[in-house]
């Protein structure tokens, strides 16, 4: 059996997968440099309208998350009516910006501000035709993994 | 410039009252407020009337009088009843009428607010994932908040325990139910770490605000309350705000709070020590703690003491909600800030019964944030 995956949006994430390494698809002013997610054709401190695509860094740490206990309002959440609760924050990308996501793990207690976080692809929700829609999320690195990699 | 003053209040109960379309909880609140004044509907001159649910607020005017009187509508969000008042004040301040009238109605269902993202200028796929909630805002600014500046979770759950106990002194207060720290802190999760009952919830009520010339304030009472000053601020790049799918790494950018904060003390030449009685904006237990902050009233991270102490309650040295605030009114969104300004007309004349602050009341200040960050402020005195 082959199950059949498709974005949540088209030119949020680098897509399909194999191609290429998973990255967001944010964009970089012309003029000031300003850092936007998602991409934006205009500048929110310039006003300038000339910008060029910018793949974000996929890793940064947590600055800040909550959890999700209770499923949201449909429309426009369109996750399965099963509801399980996730976590979303704020990751902080060096010298980008913070980007809002979902995370992966939806234990509070084991997500701590300022810990490493990894971009990843989460399929949110199944559609009646068995499609699994993909979503971008963040992955807690594991502190010694984290460690050892920075000692290499 | 000729200064606006305060010289009637009305407010409907805030709550839900099936069957009573929100048009009609508004010409009760208006109908308060008047007589309060002392005037009648012919005599207003002009005014400004909010609302979130109600797509023509302005056809109040058949359940009062079609007397051709200007009434213009406003939205701003949560800064809705914020801006009616500011601009009913202007118009006095302006010479454009010598009485006028700030009217909020609203009667929203159960639940959270569900919105369509798109009409906020967000792309579809940050609703469809779960992420367009206004609470994850909120839990995600108290959890940094507590983590920078050593906030305990008793500490949010005081702040709820305290609304709930000063709205169950308020006939007119929604959630009059009192509730033990404990008892909060015993109800589920919603948004960590924010629990049900550090939630405020949507909900149905009015309120109405009659301004006149100070100088004319005689003719109509002996007690006017006047409007020192009142400011809006939208939010600047790199604060973080709600319902932001991202925002720029950097120095820390002051919230619209701060900013229409300080326009306010400096346009009215009251710093934040006069203040005598607040009420902040308390969507949660959480931003009731960092408006505290954000509204110069204490230090970043002075809240944990203080909230222990005491000093935010009905008998503290800065009591704030003391009508039971979001938190134990609920909010309609339209009419959530003259229900502030109600609370805080009713403190300095001395006339807030069970709920009265003591001593001589001076100063009040009020406060409003909402999506998708506009803050707006206004200081009030005797
Ligand atoms: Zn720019």
């Amino acid at each position: 059996m082959t199950t059949t995956q498709r974005p949540v949006a088209e030119g949020l994430f680098t897509w399909p997968p194999a191609a290429a390494p998973l990255r967001l698809i944010g964009s970089e002013c012309r003029v000031c440099g300003l850092v936007s997610f998602p991409a934006a054709a205009t500048c929110v401190r310039c006003a300038s309208d000339e910008s060029k695509e910018r793949l974000l860094a996929d890793r940064g740490t947590l600055w800040t998350y909550t959890t999700q206990n209770f499923r949201p309002p449909s429309p426009p959440y369109d996750g399965p009516e099963a509801f399980e609760p996730y976590a979303v924050g704020y990751i902080e990308l060096p010298g980008e910006l913070l980007i809002e996501a979902r995370l992966t793990e939806p234990d509070p207690d084991k997500l701590r501000i300022g810990q490493t976080m990894l971009l990843t692809l989460v399929p949110y929700t199944v559609r009646d035709d068995g499609t699994e829609i993909v979503t971008f999320a963040f992955a807690p690195v594991e502190e010694s993994t984290h460690a050892e990699q920075e000692a290499s | 410039m000729t200064e606006a003053v305060i010289i009637g209040v009305g407010l409907h109960p805030f709550g839900r009252f099936p069957g009573k379309p929100a048009l009609d909880m508004g010409a009760d609140a208006v109908r308060l407020a008047l007589t309060d004044a002392g005037v009648n509907w012919p005599q207003i001159q002009g005014g400004y009337i909010g609302s979130y649910e109600v797509a023509n607020p302005d056809a109040i005017v058949g359940r009062l009088g079609l007397t051709g009187v200007p009434l213009r509508g406003v939205f701003n969000g949560c800064a809705t009843a914020g801006t009616a008042v500011a601009l009913a004040a202007r118009a006095i301040e302006t010479g454009e009428h010598d009485l006028t009238i700030a009217i909020g109605l609203d009667k929203h269902p159960r639940g959270a607010f569900a919105a369509d993202p798109s009409v906020a200028g967000i792309p579809s796929w940050y609703g469809q994932t779960g992420l367009f909630l206004t609470t994850h805002f909120f839990g995600m600014k108290i959890n940094r908040y507590m983590h920078e500046h050593g906030i305990s979770h008793e500490t949010l759950a005081r702040v709820a325990s305290k609304n709930f106990r000063n709205a169950a002194r308020n006939e007119k207060a929604w959630r009059r139910t009192p509730l033990s720290p404990e008892e909060i802190l015993a109800s589920p999760v919603l948004n960590y770490p924010l629990r049900q009952f550090m939630y405020c919830g949507p909900n149905e009520g009015a309120a109405a605000i009659v301004m006149c010339r100070a100088d004319q304030a005689h003719k109509y009472t002996g007690k006017p309350v006047r409007v020192r000053s009142t400011a809006l601020r939208s939010r600047r790049l790199g604060a973080f705000e709600v319902q932001s799918p991202s925002f720029p790494v950097g120095e820390p950018v002051d919230s619209p709070s701060v900013d229409a904060s300080r326009a306010a003390y400096e346009s009215a030449g009251i710093g934040p020590e006069d203040v005598d009685v607040a009420q902040l904006q308390d969507t949660d237990a959480g931003s009731e703690i960092i408006h505290m902050a954000e509204n110069g009233l204490c230090k970043d991270g002075e809240q944990e003491r203080l909230i222990t102490e005491g000093a935010t309650e009905i008998g503290g040295r800065l009591p704030v909600n003391t009508d039971g605030g979001l938190l134990g009114n609920g909010e309609p969104i339209g009419a959530s800030g003259l229900r502030q300004i109600h609370e805080i007309v009713l403190q300095l004349r001395g006339a807030a019964g069970a709920r009265q602050i003591p001593g001589t009341p001076r100063v009040g200040y009020t406060h409003l944030y909402g999506a998708p960050g506009a803050s707006a402020v206004t200081i009030l005195s005797t």
